[in-house]
C-alpha cells in the first residue's frame, strides 16, 4: 500500500506529539528553545504580543531570518504565511520548510478562501475554534490542526473554549445515529467523509494540537489534560522573565501532565511570566479571521 | 509479558497501538516512579531525539534505563530511539551510546525528504518502511548487524538484545518488526 504525501506530513505531526512547540524570532532564541526541549520551533519575525502591540498588517517573515535559524536547530522549522496567502506558502515550500502554519496570527490575505493545501507537498498546521472549522481545514488539506486560542494575550480562557467546543461536537458526532451524519454534516459545513472518520473514531484525523495563550507548565498541563496532543507556546516563553527555564518546565509539564506533585515542582520560582491581557481588553480578535 | 514504551514525547502511542494487535501487554514510561514496574522488553519510539535526551536525564531515567539495557533487556528503537542507542551521531549527541553504529541524523533531509518504500526485512520478507525526516545507519561495527538496506543505506540492524530501525513500522499496517522484536524476548 502506497503511502501518500498526505499521509508523510501527518506522520510528521505524530512524530511532534507530546512536544511543546516554540515561537522564536532569532537563532539564538531558537537554540535556547531546542536545548530547553522544544520539538520544533515556529519561525517569525514578531512574536503575536509584539503583532498585537504594533497593529498594522503582518506578514511572512523574510526568508533570510528563517534560514537563519534553519541552519542554528536540527529540529523540524514551521513557518507562518497569511491565510490565503498560496505566494507565500510557495515560498516557503522553496526554502524546504518542516511545516507551514496557515495563521490567524497573520493579517489574512484572503477573506474569503483559505490556501488549497492540496496543492502541496510541505505540510501545512491550521487554527480551529470547533469542529467545523478544523474539518473543513482538514479538507482543504490540513495535516495538523491547533486550538486557535486568543494568540499573544497570555490569555488561556480562549484555547480552553476552542478545545471544549471541540471535544463536545465531537463526542455529539459520535452518538448520533448513522442516517443524522448527512444533516450534520450539511449543518456544519464539511464534508461527509471526515464526520464519517469522527463518528468512527471519535477524534480528528490529523493530530491536534493546542495553541494561543499558554504561557505557564500548568497552562500547558491543563489543555492536555482537555485533550491536546501537544502545545505551541508562542510570546508566553520569550515575553517572561526566564525563558530559558520556563520553557524547559513547559515542555516537562507536557509530559508528566497528570502528576500534580511535579506540576508544582516546575511551576515553583520561574520568575516573571507574561503580563498578559484579558480577552475584554483586547481590540483584536485573531480567532475570528478564517472560518 | 509486558513491554515499557519511553513515552516523554513523540509517537508513542502508535507503538501502544502496534503491542494491543499482537497481543503483547504494555505501559507507558514517563517518570522515574513508572521503573518500578516489571517489565520484559523497552521500546524507545520515533519523536525528536533531542527532547526525548534530555527528558531522560533531568527526569532521572537514564541511569536506570542504561543499566537495564546493558544488562540485556530487549530494546526495539525506531528513528529517534535509533538515534538514542546509537554510539557515533554525525549531527547529533551521543545518549545511551550502547550500540555499534554510526549514525546521520536527519540523513534524508527536512520534511520534503520523507518518503515511504517497502524493502526487505532480514529473513522476514519486504515490509512497508515510512521515513521521516529519518536518519540512517552510516556503517556498523563488529558487533551489529545489519538488517535492511535501502538505496545503499542501512535502515535496521540487531546487536544483540538491541534491535533498531531507522522507518517507523508503527505507522504501518505491518506487525512483523515488532513481533520480530518479541521474539528476541
Amino acid at each position: 500500500m502506497e503511502k501518500t504525501r498526505y499521509e508523510l506530513n501527518k506522520a510528521l505531526a505524530e512524530m511532534l506529539k507530546g512536544g511543546v512547540i516554540m515561537d522564536v524570532t532569532t537563532p539564538e532564541q531558537a537554540k535556547i528553545a531546542e536545548d530547553a526541549g522544544a520539538c520544533a520551533v515556529m519561525a517569525l519575525e514578531r512574536i503575536p504580543a509584539d503583532i498585537r502591540a504594533a497593529g498594522g498588517v503582518s506578514r511572512m517573515s523574510d526568508p533570510e531570518m528563517i534560514r537563519g535559524i534553519q541552519d542554528a536547530v536540527s529540529i523540524p522549522v514551521m513557518a507562518k504565511c497569511r491565510i490565503g496567502h498560496f505566494v507565500e506558502a510557495q515560498i516557503l515550500e522553496a526554502i524546504d520548510i518542516d511545516y507551514i502554519d496557515e495563521s490567524e496570527v497573520l493579517s489574512p490575505a484572503d477573506d474569503v478562501y483559505h490556501i488549497d493545501k492540496t496543492k502541496f507537498k510541505v505540510p501545512f498546521v491550521c487554527g480551529a475554534r470547533d469542529l467545523g472549522e478544523a474539518l473543513r481545514r482538514i479538507a482543504e488539506g490540513a495535516s495538523m490542526i491547533r486550538t486557535k486560542g486568543e494568540p499573544g494575550t497570555g490569555d488561556i480562557i480562549q484555547a480552553v473554549r476552542h478545545m471544549r467546543a471541540m471535544n463536545a461536537e465531537i463526542r455529539r458526532i459520535v452518538n448520533i445515529g448513522d442516517d443524522e451524519l448527512f444533516e450534520a454534516a450539511k449543518q456544519l459545513g464539511v464534508p461527509l467523509d471526515l464526520l464519517c472518520y469522527v463518528h468512527e473514531n471519535g477524534r480528528l484525523p490529523v493530530v491536534n494540537f493546542a495553541a494561543g495563550g499558554v504561557a505557564t507548565p500548568a497552562d500547558a498541563a491543563l489543555m492536555m489534560q482537555l485533550g491536546a496532543e501537544g502545545v505551541f507556546v508562542g510570546s508566553g516563553i520569550f515575553k517572561s522573565g526566564d525563558p530559558s527555564k520556563r520553557a524547559s518546565a513547559i515542555v516537562k509539564a507536557v509530559t508528566n501532565y497528570t502528576d500534580a506533585g511535579m506540576l508544582a515542582e516546575l511551576s515553583s520560582g520561574l520568575g516573571e511570566a507574561m503580563v498578559g491581557i484579558n480577552e475584554d481588553e483586547i481590540a483584536l480578535l485573531m480567532a475570528d479571521r478564517g472560518r | 509479558m509486558n513491554v515499557g514504551i519511553l513515552a516523554l514525547q513523540g509517537a508513542f502511542a502508535e507503538h501502544a497501538a502496534m503491542l494491543d494487535r499482537i497481543g503483547a501487554d504494555h505501559f507507558e514510561i514517563r517518570r522515574k516512579k513508572d521503573l518500578s514496574r516489571h517489565f520484559d522488553a523497552l521500546i524507545l519510539p520515533g519523536g525528536e531525539s533531542t527532547v526525548m535526551g534530555k527528558l531522560l536525564r533531568e527526569l532521572e531515567l537514564y541511569d536506570p534505563l542504561l543499566a537495564m539495557i546493558k544488562g540485556g533487556m530487549p530494546v526495539f528503537g525506531t528513528c529517534a530511539g535509533l538515534l538514542l542507542l546509537a554510539d557515533e551521531i554525525e549531527g547529533g549527541e551521543r545518549c545511551f551510546g550502547v550500540m555499534d553504529i554510526n549514525v546521520r541524523r536527519n540523513a534524508y533531509g527536512r520534511q520534503l525528504g520523507s518518503f515511504y518504500t517497502e524493502s526487505d526485512f532480514d529473513t522476514a520478507g519486504t515490509v512497508p518502511m515510512e521515513f521521516i525526516r529519518a536518519p540512517y545507519i552510516k556503517s556498523t561495527g563488529p558487533r551489529a548487524r545489519a538488517l535492511a538496506c535501502v538505496d545503499g543505506h542501512i535502515v535496521a540492524a540487531r546487536q544483540e538484545n538491541m534491535l533498531v530501525t531507522s522507518f517507523h513500522p508503527e505507522l504501518t499496517e505491518s506487525t512483523v518488526v515488532h513481533e520480530y522484536f518479541l521474539d528476541m524476548i
